[in-house]
C-alpha cells in the first residue's frame, strides 16, 4: 500500500542492530517530527530544553524514548499531545500539524491521576465527557477495557480502594476508551515496585499488541526500554537531542525470557554505554 | 451476665464519640460551680450555673424570639460570603493578573478591625438587619477566600493537561477537575467561616440595633444582670454549634469520598 506500511514491515523484528535515521514525507500515518525544538523563558533568560528534533515514529509502533532526568522528554510528549506548542519546527499526526490538543492521544502519566471523586469506571470515561461523545457508546468499550487490563467486577470501587497496579491500569484504561490513534506515556510505571513493574510491562505489550495503537513511552529504565520497543530513542542530557535511534532486534511476541537473550542484553549495553560516556565529559 | 451486658452497654454509650464534649461540658459546669463556692466569688462578677439556668428556663420564650434576627443575620451573612468567596479564589486562583490586584488588598482589608467599623454601617444602613449582615458576611468572607484559593491552587497541572488534552473546553476541565478538588479546601474554610458569621453577627447587633442576642448581651450588661448575659452566651455558643453541624453534614454528602470522610464508607474488597 503506502510507503509508510511498508517501513513499518521493515523496521519489523529481523533488522538488526542498527541506526535509523528514516524521515517519511508530509502526509504519512504516524507522528512525525520536523526540527521541533522547545526553548523556556524564563526571568532568567531563555532555557532551551530540546535541541531541534527529527524523527518519525509509524503508525503501530511501540516507540520507546530513553534519557536522563531534565532532557525534556515530558516536553516532547507535551508538544505532540499538542498541550504545548514547539518554539520551532512543527509536529504532524497523520499529516496534520498539531496547533491545539487534538485529542487522538491517550495519555499515561508516572502517577495514575484518577479523580479521586469518580468510581473506577466514570474515571475511565472522563475523556468521552471531555470530549462530549455519546456515553451510552462508549461504555461497554470501557468496561471492555477494564476486563481486558484484568479490573472486572473493579468498576464503582473508588480510586483509593485499588493498589499502585491496579490504579494505574484503570488510567491505561481511560487512555484508551476513546479510542485514540495514539498512547503516550510517560514514565506509566516510575511508581509501581519492580515485581508490579515487570507484570505491567508484560500486560502493555499485550494491550498494545491487541489495540494496534501507537505508543509513545518515556522511560528512565534501559531494559525497561528495551524489552517493551520496537525502537529505541536514546536522548543526551540537556538541552535534550537525539543520540541515538536503535531497531530492537528481537521477535514478538516477547515474554521476561526475552530477557535473556544476548541481543537484548547487547542492546542494553549499547545504550548505557552513551549514558556513561556522557556523564564521564560532565 | 445479663448485669455484665449492661454495664458494656453503658460503658459504651459513655464512649461513643458524641457523648464525649457533652462529658467535657458538666465536667466544665461542675468546675465552675465549684470554683465560685471555693472563692466566693460574688453573683456580680460570676454568676452561677444554677442561676444562669434558670434564666434559661424563665426567660426562654424571650431568648428564643431574640435568637432569630441573630441568626438570620448570620446565615445570610454567611451565604453572601459563599456566594461572594467562592467565584472571588475561582478568580484569584486562576489568574496571576486578578491575584496581584486584589489578594493584597483583601489581606489589608482583613486587618482592618470590624468592630471598629461596623458604626459605620448603622449610619449608613440604620438599624435594621443589614449592618448585621454585612458585619456577618465581613467576617465571614476571609476564611473562605483564603481556603478556596488554596483548594484551587492545589490541582495537580498533569491532571488538568490530561483532561485539556481530551479536549475538554476550559469550563469543562474546570467542572470536572477544579471546582471538586478544591471542595475539601472550600468545605473547611466554610466551616471556619460559619462559626465567625455568627460573631459578626453580634457584633453588629453590639453597635446598633434594637434586636437579636447581641442587644440582649448589651442590655444585660447595662443592668448587670449577668445570668441573662451568659444565657445569651450559651444561646451564641449554641447557634455556632449547630450551623458548624449543619455546614459538616451539608459537606459530608457532597464530598463523600474525601478521606476525612472515609471511615463512612464500607470497605468491601
Amino acid at each position: 500500500m503506502n510507503p509508510a506500511t511498508k517501513q513499518t514491515e521493515i523496521n519489523q523484528p529481523a533488522a538488526h542492530l542498527r541506526l535509523v535515521s528514516d524521515r517519511a514525507g508530509g502526509a504519512a500515518p504516524g507522528i512525525t517530527l520536523s526540527g521541533v525544538s522547545k526553548t523556556y523563558r524564563s526571568r532568567d533568560g531563555d532555557v532551551p530544553s530540546l535541541r531541534p528534533l527529527d524523527f518519525h515514529i509509524n503508525e503501530g509502533e511501540f516507540f520507546v524514548v530513553v534519557g536522563p532526568s531534565g532532557c525534556g522528554k515530558s516536553t516532547l510528549l507535551k508538544m505532540i499531545s499538542g498541550l504545548l506548542a514547539p518554539t520551532t519546527g512543527e509536529i504532524m499526526v497523520d499529516g496534520e500539524p498539531v496547533t491545539k490538543p487534538h485529542g487522538n492521544v491517550g495519555i499515561v502519566f508516572q502517577n495514575a491521576l484518577l479523580l479521586p471523586w469518580r468510581n473506577v469506571l466514570s474515571n475511565v470515561m472522563l475523556p468521552i465527557d471531555m470530549k462530549k461523545l455519546p456515553r451510552d457508546e462508549y461504555l461497554p468499550r470501557a468496561k471492555a477495557l477494564l476486563k481486558l487490563v484484568g479490573l472486572e467486577g473493579f468498576e464503582k470501587k473508588l480510586p483509593w480502594q485499588l493498589s499502585g497496579g491496579m490504579q494505574q491500569r484503570a488510567s491505561i484504561c481511560r487512555a484508551l476508551v476513546h479510542d485514540p490513534k495514539i498512547m503516550l506515556m510517560d514514565e506509566p510505571f516510575g511508581a509501581l515496585d519492580a515485581m508490579t513493574r515487570e507484570k505491567m510491562n508484560v500486560e502493555l505489550m499485550r494491550i498494545q499488541r491487541e489495540t494496534g495503537k501507537t505508543v509513545l513511552l518515556i522511560t528512565h529504565s534501559i531494559p525497561e526500554a528495551v524489552f517493551l520497543a520496537d525502537r529505541v530513542l536514546v536522548m543526551t542530557e540537556r538541552p535534550g537531542a537525539i543520540a541515538a535511534i536503535y531497531d530492537v532486534p528481537l521477535p514478538r511476541p516477547r515474554s521476561l525470557d526475552a530477557m535473556a537473550d544476548p541481543a537484548f542484553t547487547e542492546l542494553v549495553q549499547r545504550i548505557r554505554k552513551h549514558f556513561f560516556t556522557q556523564s564521564a565529559l560532565d | 451476665m445479663a448485669e455484665l451486658k449492661r454495664e458494656s452497654s453503658v460503658s459504651k454509650v459513655l464512649n461513643a464519640a458524641w457523648v464525649r464534649p457533652f462529658l467535657f461540658l458538666i465536667f466544665i459546669v461542675v468546675m465552675w460551680d465549684v470554683t465560685i463556692r471555693l472563692f466566693q466569688i460574688p453573683a456580680y462578677q460570676i454568676p452561677a450555673p444554677g442561676d444562669v439556668v434558670a434564666v434559661l428556663r424563665t426567660e426562654w420564650p424571650e431568648l428564643l424570639r431574640q435568637s432569630w434576627p441573630t441568626t438570620y443575620a448570620t446565615i445570610c451573612g454567611f451565604l453572601l460570603s459563599a456566594v461572594f468567596g467562592i467565584p472571588v479564589a475561582m478568580l484569584i486562583a486562576g489568574s496571576k493578573t486578578v491575584e496581584s490586584y486584589i489578594y493584597p488588598l483583601l489581606v489589608f482589608s482583613q486587618s482592618v478591625p470590624k468592630i471598629a467599623i461596623a458604626p459605620l454601617f448603622v449610619v449608613w444602613f440604620g438599624f435594621g438587619i443589614i449592618p448585621k449582615v454585612i458585619s456577618a458576611f465581613l467576617l465571614g468572607f476571609f476564611p473562605v477566600v483564603v481556603s478556596a484559593v488554596q483548594g484551587f491552587k492545589s490541582v495537580d497541572p498533569d491532571m488538568v493537561d490530561l483532561a485539556r488534552a481530551m479536549q475538554g473546553s476550559r469550563f469543562q476541565v474546570f467542572r470536572a477537575v477544579n471546582l471538586p478538588h478544591a471542595m475539601p479546601a472550600i468545605f473547611s474554610g466554610l466551616k471556619v467561616s460559619v462559626t465567625l458569621a455568627v460573631v459578626g453577627a453580634v457584633v453588629g447587633e453590639f453597635v446598633g440595633s434594637n434586636s437579636g442576642i447581641g442587644y440582649v448581651m448589651q442590655r444585660s450588661i447595662g443592668t448587670f444582670d449577668l445570668p441573662t448575659m451568659f444565657a445569651a452566651l450559651v444561646i451564641l455558643a449554641l447557634l455556632g454549634v449547630v450551623l458548624f453541624w449543619v455546614v459538616d453534614r451539608i459537606e459530608r454528602l457532597v464530598i463523600p469520598w474525601h478521606v476525612s470522610q472515609r471511615d463512612d464508607i464500607v470497605f468491601a474488597s
